[in-house]
């Protein structure tokens, strides 16, 4: 469980998070709504550690927790970003292992086994060696859900994961996201398609612009 | 044929001078080049400020002057090198400045979400900048480091000025003792041949990171 209290972000002095109050359970998944520049991506990249907070407090199952100052064996936040990010330079499977061998010092031969499995369960079999500019949108994103997926985070989030892709594939992440759900992950889905969003949410917080 | 042969070792003694200052200048300025890059793109900006100051100045004046200044200037102010360190200490200033340039501009073109991405995956900076950052700006970069490595060959014939005995001078000294044009085409053929092996040596390197994109 990740409860989030008074969190209030700053960018160069104008206020962006006021105070923002959220608790998400384990199995759940909780969306975050609103409008464009409501400050989504914002609180994504607080709770992921990517951005300095100025204010509020992160308990983790009931204890205090930084994310920006984790160590490198704490992998609790796992985060799918709007444009994927894959690394060019790798293959699928070398995305998928490189930071279970580099960080985690998992054996090579582990880490393949399971990517190759979790590639397996998101229908990406057949693409381990295929380089991302290989790949069609919705598949760079399970790649993105992958290699996310293989450093076992508490806790996976995702922003905006139907906006870079077809219309069409909405429902196909919703399932994938659903999937994740009944095998006991915990979800934090921002998006600004109301649709999408109460198609998958257990819980809806909305921010608005401060 | 002879002939040829008379003068070929004068020729081969300063190709290999050439080929030494070749190849010190790319060990040491490359990696050079990748630290300034580096640190031109930090966040400290007075590191910046000098960092750029000394790529202004190395490549905003000739490298002709900086040879001259690093061997005849400096001993005026009491720094004597001799004349070998002398060529190479001014090759390699300057030449790290051109690829620093370039690593910068490779740097910079690489997104923030790749470090972004790295460091939610828990990569350290360093495994970070070696595994993801520093392959793609190798790629990035590649073709105009084959330009300068290309150019650093020919500019090594500056070192005449300094009276260094490279490939060019021996030519030079054959040619006026002999009164004849063929060592000049010789040396011609040595610059070429090098300049031959550079471009392979690149176009294999190119070949190897084309797999990707
Ligand atoms: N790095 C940044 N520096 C300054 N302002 C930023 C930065 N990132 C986002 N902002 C501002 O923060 C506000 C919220 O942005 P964001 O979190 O991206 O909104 P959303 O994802 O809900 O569309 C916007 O007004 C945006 O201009
Ligand atoms: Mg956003």
């Amino acid at each position: 469980m990740l409860e989030i209290k008074n969190l209030t972000k700053t960018y160069d002095g104008k206020l962006i998070l006021d105070h923002v109050n959220l608790t998400i359970k384990d199995d759940e998944i909780l969306t975050i709504v609103g409008p464009s520049g409501a400050g989504k991506s914002t609180l994504l990249r607080c709770i992921s550690g990517l951005e300095k907070i100025d204010g509020g407090t992160f308990l983790l199952n009931g204890e205090p927790f930084d994310p920006a100052e984790t160590k490198q064996s704490e992998a609790v936040i796992g985060v799918v970003f709007q444009d994927f990010q894959l690394f060019p330079n790798f293959t699928v499977l070398q995305n998928v292992t490189l930071a279970p061998t580099t960080v985690l010092h998992v054996s090579a031969a582990d880490a393949n086994r399971e990517a190759r499995d979790l590639l397996d369960r998101l229908n990406l079999n057949g693409k381990e060696d295929l380089y991302p500019y290989e790949l069609s949108g919705g598949q760079k994103q399970r790649v993105a859900i992958v290699r996310a997926l293989a450093m076992h985070p508490q806790i996976l989030c995702y922003d905006e994961p139907t906006s870079a892709l077809d219309p069409d594939l909405r429902q196909e992440v919703a399932k994938i996201i659903l999937g994740l759900k009944q095998d006991g992950m915990t979800q934090i889905v921002v998006t600004h398609d109301m649709d999408f969003a109460s198609a998958v949410a257990d819980k809806m917080l909305r921010v608005e612009p401060v | 044929m002879s002939y040829i042969l008379q003068i070929l070792p004068s020729l081969l003694s300063g190709a290999q001078m050439t080929l030494s200052i070749f190849f010190w200048t790319i060990i040491v300025a490359i990696p050079l080049g990748i630290l300034v890059g580096l640190g031109q793109t930090s966040r400290f900006k007075p590191l910046t400020w000098l960092l750029n100051f000394y790529v202004w100045l190395m490549r905003g004046t000739p490298l002709l002057l900086q040879l001259i200044f690093v061997f005849y200037g400096l001993p005026l102010l009491g720094i004597v090198f001799p004349r070998y360190d002398a060529a190479l200490i001014a090759f390699i200033l300057n030449y790290a400045a051109y690829f620093a340039e370039i690593f910068r501009g490779g740097l910079q073109a690489i997104p923030v979400g790749q470090y972004e991405s790295a460091k939610v995956l828990r990569l350290s900076y360093g495994q970070t900048l070696r595994k993801i950052i520093i392959p793609q700006v190798v790629k990035i970069v590649l073709p105009s480091i084959g330009n300068e490595v290309i150019n650093l060959i020919k500019d090594s014939s500056l070192v005449y000025v300094i009276g260094l005995g490279d490939l060019l001078r021996a030519g030079n000294v054959a040619t006026a003792r002999d009164v004849t044009l063929v060592p000049l085409v010789l040396v011609a053929v040595m610059y070429l041949l090098l300049t031959a092996v550079c471009t392979g040596v690149l176009r294999l390197l190119e070949r190897h990171y084309s797999n990707w994109r």
